[in-house]
């Protein structure tokens, strides 16, 4: 009936959110999200396993509050101009998790902080190659990426 | 309806205010640090303030104003949020795959080199 609840019910808000919530509106953003569900499956897509999705909020949050911070900081270095020493470098980050949703994840927190940015990923190694603008200390780049958010991932993915 | 601009709370102009300014003058920053910063590398981190919380800060102004002006709860711009913060990463890496390869292929000393499969090569 539905293989994608998730899905349907993210696309049956999108569809109230931008035509307003109304009887009419949730029968069609219904049919919408039903649809989609089922396309979806019809595709037989891997299926994300949230083990521990209590987490997610946490996770968010954190987030948030890193974005924000690295948004002063980069601003900060961006202002300052020739001033500030050079000091942007490459880190190679080694990563535990294979799961592709982990991943995804991952690469949109660090590309959506300012600061640091997520070049490429490599599979047989299991590294990423970071860039990162203000890089003083490299390894306390990577422990922090691992304890901040990566051991929450693996929570909530594995 | 739209409430008519004098009778809007001062309480929600001043929030309102501070978090377009602060939208704005993250996304200007942005802007300027993409046109002024030296190596290809460090350009790719500015435009990510306009798309964090430069985005972020317009978008919560946006539904203050709107929520308040309006009297009806209005937050369909965190649509707005959700699907930038969920493609800008695609893009991103295209162009910085796209600049590790010209580089590489350049022969380029100052760029980690990719690892071959036996060994782990620091990439300094």
């Amino acid at each position: 009936m539905l293989p994608f609840p998730i899905l349907t019910f993210c696309l049956m808000m999108m569809w109230m959110l931008l035509n307003g919530f109304t009887l009419g509106h949730l029968i069609l953003g219904s049919l919408v999200g039903f649809a989609a569900g089922w396309a979806l499956a019809s595709l037989r897509p891997e299926k994300p396993r949230l083990k521990k999705w209590y987490l997610l909020p946490k996770l968010a949050a954190i987030v948030v509050v890193d974005i924000f911070r690295s948004n002063f900081s980069v601003a900060r270095l961006i202002v300052m101009g020739k001033k500030r020493p050079n000091s942007s470098g490459f880190i190679l980050l080694p990563v535990q998790t294979e799961n592709p949703f982990a991943l995804a994840v991952l690469a949109v927190i660090l590309t959506s902080t300012p600061g640091s940015a997520w070049l490429e990923y490599d599979s047989r190694n299991k590294t990423v190659l970071l860039h990162v603008l203000d890089l003083i200390d490299r390894d306390e780049w990577v422990a922090m990426i691992k304890n901040r958010y990566e051991v929450l991932l693996l929570e909530i993915f594995e | 309806m739209m409430l008519p601009i004098s009778d809007f709370p001062l309480w929600a102009a001043i929030a309102v205010a501070i978090f377009l300014l602060l939208g704005a003058i993250l996304t200007l920053i942005g802007t300027i640090g993409f046109l002024r910063l030296p190596s290809f590398y460090e350009r790719l981190h500015a435009p990510t303030l306009g798309t964090s919380w430069g985005v972020g800060g317009t978008m919560v102004a946006s539904i203050i104003f709107f929520t308040v002006g309006t009297e009806r709860f209005i937050i369909h711009e965190i649509l707005i949020g959700i699907f930038v913060t969920v493609t800008t990463p695609i893009t991103f890496m295209l162009l910085a795959r796209a600049a590790l390869h010209r580089d590489r292929a350049e022969g380029d000393q100052q760029v980690p080199h990719k690892i071959e499969v036996s060994g782990t090569r620091d990439p300094n």
